[in-house]
């Protein structure tokens, strides 16, 4: 288990290093260094900027120096809890997207285990009752979950809600609460409005959730120990619930290896749809802004959620599966 | 069996047919794959509907009653009309063909602003190949005839409503519909060169080689791509022209997007390449080239179609996403994406809900591409199961 952990975590710290090259490759690409378009700003709005506090800036991103330098510098800065700074807002980076960052952890976190929750039911019931009614209904519903995109389906869900309900589904918190700390009261308050854009997160997943459950524990039905164990005279429940739902489970563990992705990916478009709190409409709005160290940082750290989500994945399932932790991998 | 792919869940819908006695031997691949195909009924079907939507976005000028820019001030926001089929005269006899009544404002005391009515009085007639101003179908072949529209000129036609600018839905749908098609047709045409190249290489000649592709591979399927693609986007030049931006935005989708596609392609490579016809190939002198393509090739094509269908869905809903954030397609072009911006605001959404049409077409192709990929899949192994 040692060495599985060890191989993983240098493979995750590589991951993570290419990560950050690429997301300070693609701030790196508009034309021009933000220093240039800030100093343009600034003097637009009639501030005088001292040439000594330009000076410094250059020197403290390595504007002008090649790009591994300008790289060097932007990583080491960020390795010691820098990011820089966002211009926009004219403060720091770190400042300004932890507390961010943590509502997107914990939209999406609560999306994995929404999709869980409902997706391990729905894909036994489906496989054990193969061609039954609810077996055409997850499937068709499967689908149809898949072909809507996110975005969409969030429109809909606040256009019906606006229509009948007459209140605009948004955001996490209502504002008195957003600067409290954690109660039963913020919790309930949170709820009654997480749950939409929860709701809309784990859709989509919870739909390939279930076929790849169906999928994987009919491979597990047909075979002979379960109809060994049905007819030592197991009470079906416990014949499907012990052995096959367990093995099908495996597979389902590594799912989260592409499923995370995708979510955190999903959830930078739903946010901005449903005006959530979370890091996803702050790195559009820094995109079009051309506020350069905020979206890298954003982009990074999306992507280091990623990966470290998929390291937990492959840790719970070499914890699970011992021919994972002990054949190598 | 693949375990975990679309295959299984398809099964239910419709279950292939036990194939016939075949004559297999005699009939060429093709016709192989076809008869095979043509057993997954839902399969068949989408075909039909992603041939149609695709008709449409070839002959739009034709189909679209209006120039997608056409705008009209006095029909902002001007709610759908329905088409009616038959008109009770006064004397009791009836009028058939179809027509659409025309529009009365009245004012809304309490909002203050504006509000249709359907003025019953007023009847527009509809006709097939009616006169419009001339223009190019194909960009080539001059025409003066649309496929319907209202038989006087300038009379109202909103069948789906209008937008913010009195722009016909409709007209722009079906615009939109060509671009945001060929948006992810080119797209994937282009992960496909990447991906038959870089996972053609990788399969064949295996090695180093294929290790480092593969750890790419797994390293950008292990990104999230939309914010890739936002940054990817926002760092296009402002002033690029449309065409340039549509290019560009193609060119940074099928950037992330090779990937399944390479990854299908070296699997077809890895799987023939110890396969008997090619090592007799390889013996007989054949050159690396025409083993790969005229030994090789031929007998992967077809899940080499199947995968690149599968992978359009992908492209076109990418596009619709980023257009709709706003860091894609920008406004002169029409596109699904586009067309669904301008139903970001619930307020307007709710007074206005056919703005919300694009996502029902997105929704219906999105589906038929998905089953009819579903489908060629299944075909695609003529000699499997």
């Amino acid at each position: 288990m040692l060495g599985f952990l060890v191989r993983r975590l240098i493979a995750m710290v590589l991951t993570i290093w290419a990560v950050s090259f690429v997301a300070f490759a693609i701030i790196q690409l508009p034309p021009g260094d933000y220093l240039t378009s800030y100093v343009a700003q600034l003097s637009a709005a009639g501030d005088r900027i001292d040439p000594q506090t330009i000076e410094a800036l250059r020197e403290r991103y390595g504007l002008g120096d090649p790009f591994i330098v300008q790289y060097f510098k932007w990583i080491s800065g960020i390795v010691q809890g820098d990011f820089g700074d966002s211009f926009e807002w004219s403060a720091p980076v770190s400042e300004l997207i932890w507390g961010r960052m943590g509502n997107s952890v914990l939209l999406e976190g609560l999306a994995v285990l929404v999709m869980w929750l409902v997706a391990l039911p729905i894909g036994i019931y489906a496989a054990v009752r193969k061609y039954s009614l609810g077996d055409y209904l997850a499937t068709v519903g499967g689908f149809i979950g898949l072909a809507i995109p996110n975005f969409l389906f969030a429109l809909v869900l606040m256009y019906l809600w606006y229509v009948y309900f007459g209140q605009t589904l948004g955001g996490l918190y209502s504002p008195e609460m957003a600067n409290s700390p954690w109660s039963i009261a913020k919790l309930l308050d949170f709820l009654s409005r997480a749950w939409a854009p929860i709701l809309v997160l784990a859709t989509a997943g919870t739909a390939q959730l279930i076929r790849v459950m169906r999928a994987n524990l009919l491979d597990e039905l047909s075979k002979p120990y379960v109809v060994t164990a049905r007819s030592k005279g197991l009470p079906e429940w416990r014949v499907v619930l012990k052995y096959p739902v367990r093995v099908a489970l495996n597979p389902l563990v590594s799912t989260i290896g592409w499923l995370l992705p995708t979510l955190v990916s999903s959830s930078v478009v739903v946010s901005a749809v449903m005006n959530l709190p979370t890091a996803g409409p702050l790195l559009l709005r820094s995109l079009t802004t051309q506020d350069m160290y905020l979206a890298g940082a954003i982009i990074l750290l999306l992507g280091i959620l990623t990966i470290l989500g998929t390291l937990i994945s492959d840790l719970i399932l070499a914890w699970i599966d011992p021919r994972i932790r002990h054949g190598g991998m | 069996m693949a375990t975990t792919d679309t295959q299984n869940l398809t099964k239910p819908v419709a279950q292939p047919k036990t194939s016939k006695p075949t004559l297999s031997g005699r009939e060429s691949q093709f016709a192989m794959t076809w008869r095979r195909f043509k057993q997954h009924q839902l399969a068949l079907v989408s075909l039909w509907i992603v041939v149609a939507f695709y008709l449409v976005a070839l002959l739009a000028e034709f189909f679209a009653p209006f120039d997608p820019g056409d705008y009209n001030p006095r029909y902002t926001y001007a709610p759908p009309q329905g088409i009616e089929f038959v008109f009770v005269e006064e004397d009791g006899s009836w009028t058939w063909g179809p027509y659409v009544n025309g529009y009365g404002t009245e004012i809304d005391p309490e909002a203050m602003r504006r509000i249709f009515t359907i003025d019953e009085e007023v009847r527009h007639p509809l006709g097939f190949f009616v006169e419009s101003e001339p223009y190019m179908l194909l960009g080539i072949i001059p025409m003066s005839h649309k496929l319907f529209g209202t038989i006087e000129p300038r009379a109202p036609l909103y069948v789906i409503g209008a937008d913010r600018l009195g722009r016909d839905q409709l007209s722009r749908l079906i615009h939109g519909t060509r671009i945001s098609l060929s948006i992810g047709l080119v797209g994937v045409v282009l992960s496909l060169i990447f991906g038959v190249i870089i996972g053609g290489f990788s399969g064949y000649y295996g090695g180093w080689f294929d290790s480092a592709v593969q750890r790419t591979i797994e390293f950008i399927r292990s990104l999230p791509t939309i914010p890739l693609w936002l940054g990817l986007a926002a760092a296009l030049p402002q002033n690029w022209s449309a065409l340039q931006n549509y290019f560009a935005i193609t060119v940074i989708l099928s950037l992330l997007g090779w990937t399944e596609l390479a990854r299908v392609v070296r699997g077809r490579f890895l799987a023939l390449r110890t396969e008997d016809f090619v090592t007799a190939a390889q013996l007989d002198g054949a050159s690396d080239y025409r083993v790969i393509v005229r030994h090789m090739v031929p007998s992967f094509m077809s899940h080499i179609i199947a995968a690149t269908t599968l992978a359009i869905p992908g492209m076109i809903l990418a596009e619709t996403a980023l257009s709709f954030l706003g860091l894609g397609l920008q406004a002169p072009i029409v596109s699904w994406g586009t067309l669904l911006q301008e139903a970001q605001n619930i307020r307007t959404l709710a007074s206005a809900p056919w703005l919300l049409a694009p996502g029902v077409v997105v929704v219906v192709a999105i589906l038929a591409m998905n089953f009819l990929g579903d489908g060629l899949r299944d075909a695609a192994d003529p000699y499997g199961k």
